[in-house]
């Protein structure tokens, strides 16, 4: 590479290069990506609060570890950027909710910890729908994040935050969280890298639950080894997640390095015949097949997959996500930290209490709450949550059945690119309808990786290439995806971001 | 102090008309050195809100991960009580708002207990002076986390009402307990109240036995709900019930039962019908007042905790665990009983004083039985009834009494300057020889002391003094009498005595 003007266009794994061989500082990444920020995010509103100074702190540390010849992490000194959903000491964490204005934790989440302990800068927490309930960003209590490919279209949902600052190069690398597809769905309407791990492969502690069953948390990268760098350095064990998995991992980094060769001899795929088809649309199938046709000339088997049951995913998810949802929202209860808002008069507990849930809670978080809690009510339960958790186990069971003949299944990662922002606002069935994909792999804890697999040839906008492994086998995602990847940049010259459009003097 | 305008039938003529049926929750905080969920601390006492974190705090993030050491305590319980261990259970969330409750749910057991199907088998004094052995099936055993502590200020009651603010203090919110219920008890009859306090009084020696709380109902570290139903006499049936909430002393739960089936009886005599509701005890005037009805089942929204992984203990670790539980309380009583000597009288009267334990601890603290039981039933066991204590938290325990009875044996004590040390350890005054020597109450034996008391007496008494120089040594009794009250009591009065007869002989 020859002395890159503007450091803000390269992948973390460029940027570690740099670091390391001295062509540029910690310092000086981190200002340019604020700089950066400064310019765009008025226009994309990826960021919900940007911590300038706390970013520089820890660049600057960065920078003396490496002065003194110690680096913490193959990442030391690359900024990022974090969903507002999981907590950070002393900066807000509002998960896009006005209930919870002005609250400054009192803690760090384990990933967070482990970013910092890595000697990752953060640079500022990402914009999401509201407690990471939607599609497309547009439920955040603090205005949309807008597609840094068209603003006048949705960043996909709930993590379309830390999607677009990826996309619209305010940060390198980000962390998003994934209940039913809030990182790949972005990812693919952003043409980035979006990474669900292994339920439990990285720890829950201090990301604020939307549903604790379903929820993960993972990489927002523009490459698959980026996405493997970071997945190395916030996954793990965690004592204080209990359903974090004790085990050791192999090296992420290996295998998407290992991918990128491109030969996929051997590599069995299962293409899921449910989720392909008739109703997606055309260019977002085409470019789908078209990636299919590239790992099969690299040696890939491919054959079609049904799993019958994922018909039942999309109700089954609403029923669950729902339920866990309106059990943990319950303790926003204006007392003890976020919004209080006191009514007029003699106000009670109770009052206060309903007028700040009235005033704090969005209409789709009030539309999940009495979901929720009408799906658990005593003579509904077994009716609602009970079958909920039964289609549960035969979507386990089709994946099951499925990774007995195949190493990976694959599909397109959402149905159609991009949609225009407010376009389905009205409208929660189809703005559901677009997780449609996702869903099964959160419902069963199956890790999935969506990767850009080029533009839609009706609308210009991204489609992304989903592919699902085993639990605990995400290592083939970093192995198929980095291969895929590196096919298709042989095609673009470049990846696929490089692509996007300049957002220089865009601030609206 | 709260009126109760309840109508009461007579204890007889509810028996006549109705058979009472009770079901029996306790709640059991364990003495782990951490909460249920995190590893906060659980010393009882400390400042307020100075043992949380953001989990027992319910800080949106955070998460709860199972304490083992609660889990076997658990475990142990439910072995105790003969019941079966889970091989597999989980946790559930009870979702509920409670002013107190940090997450607005508990995190609790539902379906799916870790110990079910026991029973215990409870020693109950009977009117004719015997013990009759009532079997108490326990239906389950538990896990659940405790809540925080709201403290109201201002107003009178202490109470919400009133209040002008309230404080939290969530210390005490996760802290572990475990509940322990009972299937319904029928067929107690006039014995019910008597079951009632029996069950919860064995119930109490058996977790201390077990070392897995400190079991102290004054601190609130076991507490009873006890649910209680009258159905017509003869019928076998069950009637509506009410639940009195966190009754905390076991005389309180026996009046509880007594109370409750005089009003059921009240009630249901004059053609009315029982509500479903909690009730509340007043320990004070010895009442129960209407709490929350209960007209419609509580909807606490139960499913699986999905925070925390199942519970599935190896059989191994259950088996271990069985190996670790100390002897059956009812054979050992038995036991004790036969190496004591005592008759079925005294070993009732021990247990009925809620002594027996401490009498044992005494016993094996070096007293002979007769001296311990002597000690603990009539001084300390008055003592407690008068005063309206539990027997345990007078402020003397075994060693005391070990201590006390070791200076009457040596000749330094007599009964009557014993029961001035006893006072002495209810004021709190040191150790019994600290007392003695504060107090100034040794026996004097001191030759040239006594002498001259004596000479004293007899130059007082010259009447006296003839007579037991006339022979008749009987009379000596009041000399010696006069001796003591100027010695204050503190006169050996064998030696009062001889000298008494050496001088007028």
């Amino acid at each position: 590479m020859s002395a890159p003007t503007d450091w803000t266009r390269s992948t973390a794994a460029e940027l570690a290069q740099a670091l390391a061989d001295g062509s540029v500082t910690s310092v000086e990444l981190t200002e340019l990506h604020l700089a950066r920020i400064d310019a765009v995010d008025g226009a994309v509103h990826a960021f919900l609060h940007v911590d300038r100074e706390g970013a520089l702190a820890q660049a600057a540390a960065s920078d003396e570890r490496r002065a003194a010849g110690e680096t913490l992490s193959p990442l030391d000194g690359v900024p990022i950027a974090v969903k507002d959903v999981l907590t950070t000491e002393g900066l807000p964490t509002t998960c896009g909710s006005k209930i919870l204005e002005g609250w400054l934790p009192p803690y760090d989440s384990t990933v967070v910890s482990k970013l910092k302990a890595a000697g990752l800068p953060i640079l500022g927490k990402t914009n999401m729908d509201e407690f990471a309930m939607g599609s497309s960003t547009e439920h955040s209590a603090y205005g949309p994040t807008h597609n840094p490919w068209d603003l006048d279209r949705i960043p996909g949902g709930s993590g379309g935050g830390s999607a677009a600052a990826v996309a619209a190069f305010e940060a390198p690398l980000a962390i998003g969280t994934d209940t039913g597809g809030s990182i790949r769905q972005p990812g693919a309407v952003t043409g980035t890298v979006g990474v669900k791990p292994t339920y439990g492969g990285i720890s829950r502690y201090g990301l604020v639950a939307l549903a604790n069953s379903l929820d993960q948390a993972g990489p927002v990268t523009r490459t698959v080894l980026d996405s493997a760098l970071l997945h190395d350095i916030i996954g793990g064990h965690d004592p204080k997640d209990s359903t974090s998995i004790d085990q050791e991992w192999p090296s992420f980094t290996d295998a998407a390095r290992s991918g990128a060769a491109g030969d996929m001899t051997g590599v069995k795929i299962g293409v899921i015949t449910e989720l392909a088809g008739d109703g997606w649309q055309p260019g977002v199938m085409a470019r789908f097949t078209e990636s299919v046709d590239l790992l099969v000339k690299a040696g890939a088997e491919v054959v079609e997959v049904s799993c019958p049951s994922f018909v039942h995913a999309l109700a089954a998810y609403y029923l669950i996500l729902p339920a866990e949802a309106s059990s943990n929202l319950a303790k926003f209860d204006a007392m003890r930290y976020g919004l209080r808002v006191v009514p007029d008069g003699d106000p009670s507990a109770e009052d206060v209490m309903r007028a700040t849930r009235d005033a704090g809670f969005g209409d789709e978080v009030k539309r999940r709450i009495i979901l929720g809690t009408y799906a658990l009510s005593s003579g509904y339960y077994d009716a609602y949550y009970g079958q909920a958790q039964k289609v549960r186990t035969l979507i386990s069971r089709d994946f099951e059945a499925a990774f007995a003949s195949v190493d990976v299944l694959v599909s397109p990662t959402a149905p159609t690119t991009a949609f225009k922002l407010g376009e389905k606002l009205d409208d929660p069935i189809a703005m559901y309808l677009n997780d449609l994909a996702t869903i099964p792999a959160n419902l069963a804890g199956v890790p999935g990786i969506s990767v850009p697999s080029g533009l839609a040839d009706e609308d210009g906008l991204p489609a992304g290439f989903q592919i699902l492994a085993p639990a605990l086998e995400d290592e083939r995602l970093y192995r198929v995806g980095a291969a895929l990847e590196a096919l298709l940049a042989q095609q673009w010259g470049a990846p696929l971001l490089d692509q996007a459009p300049a957002l220089e003097g865009a601030p609206r | 102090m709260t009126a109760s305008t309840d109508t009461l039938l007579s204890f007889e003529e509810s028996l006549e008309k109705f058979d009472p049926a009770m079901g029996l929750e306790v709640h059991v905080e364990l003495n782990t050195n951490s909460k249920m969920f995190c590893g906060c601390p659980t010393e009882f006492g400390a400042e307020p809100n100075t043992q949380v974190c953001p989990t027992c705090l319910g800080l949106p993030g955070a998460m709860p991960v199972v304490n083992r050491v609660a889990v076997e305590s658990a475990m142990r319980i439910g072995l105790a009580l003969n019941c079966e261990i889970a091989e597999w259970c989980r946790f559930a969330r009870k979702n509920y708002f409670y002013p107190d409750m940090p997450k607005n749910f508990q995190t609790s057991q539902y379906d799916e207990p870790i110990a079910f199907d026991g029973w215990m088998d409870v020693n109950v004094p009977t009117e004719d002076g015997g013990i009759e052995v009532v079997r108490v099936e326990i239906e389950r055993a538990h896990m659940e986390e405790d809540t925080g502590k709201s403290l109201h200020v201002g107003g009178s009651t202490g109470r919400i009402h009133g209040a002008d603010y309230s404080l939290v203090d969530y210390n005490r919110a996760g802290i572990p307990l475990i509940e322990i219920v009972t299937r319904p008890i029928m067929g107690t009859r006039a014995n019910a109240p008597a079951v009632a306090k029996a069950y919860v009084a064995q119930l109490r020696e058996l977790i201390v036995a077990l070392g897995v709380s400190d079991a102290r109902m004054d601190q609130g570290s076991i507490r009873a709900d006890v649910n209680l139903s009258l159905a017509p006499a003869g019928s076998g049936g069950l009637g509506t019930r009410t639940e009195t909430k966190n009754v905390n002393s076991l005389r309180s739960v026996e009046r509880a039962v007594r109370y409750e089936m005089q009003r059921h009886a009240a009630i249901l005599d004059a053609g009315g019908s029982i509500l479903q509701e909690t009730r509340h005890w007043h320990e004070d005037t010895g009442v129960t007042t209407s709490g929350r009805v209960k007209s419609d089942a509580d909807d606490y929204r139960y499913f699986p905790e999905p925070d925390l992984v199942p519970v599935a203990p190896s059989r191994e670790w259950v088996e271990e665990l069985r190996g670790t539980l100390p002897e059956n309380p009812t054979e050992k009583r038995s036991r004790l009983q036969a190496e004591w000597g005592f008759s079925d009288l005294e070993m009732r009267d021990t247990i009925g004083a809620g002594a027996f334990g401490l009498v044992e601890q005494t016993i094996e603290a070096g007293a002979s039985p007769q001296a311990a039981r002597k000690w603990w039933l009539s001084e300390l066991a008055r003592r407690a009834n008068d005063t309206d204590t539990d027997i345990a938290e007078l402020g003397v325990t075994p060693a005391d009494v070990v201590a006390v009875q070791a200076l009457i044996d040596s000749g330094s004590l007599n009964d009557k300057l014993a029961r001035q040390v006893f006072e002495g350890l209810y004021a709190g005054e040191g150790t019994p020889a600290e007392i003695v020597a504060q107090r100034g109450l040794a026996i004097v034996s001191d030759e040239g002391a006594l002498s001259e008391a004596v000479d004293a007496a007899i130059a007082a008494n010259p009447d006296v003094a003839d007579k037991i120089r006339d022979g008749k040594v009987a009379a000596a009794g009041a000399l010696i009498g006069a001796v003591m009250k100027q010695m204050r009591g503190q006169a050996d009065a064998g030696r009062v005595r001889e000298l008494i007869l050496e001088k007028l002989s």
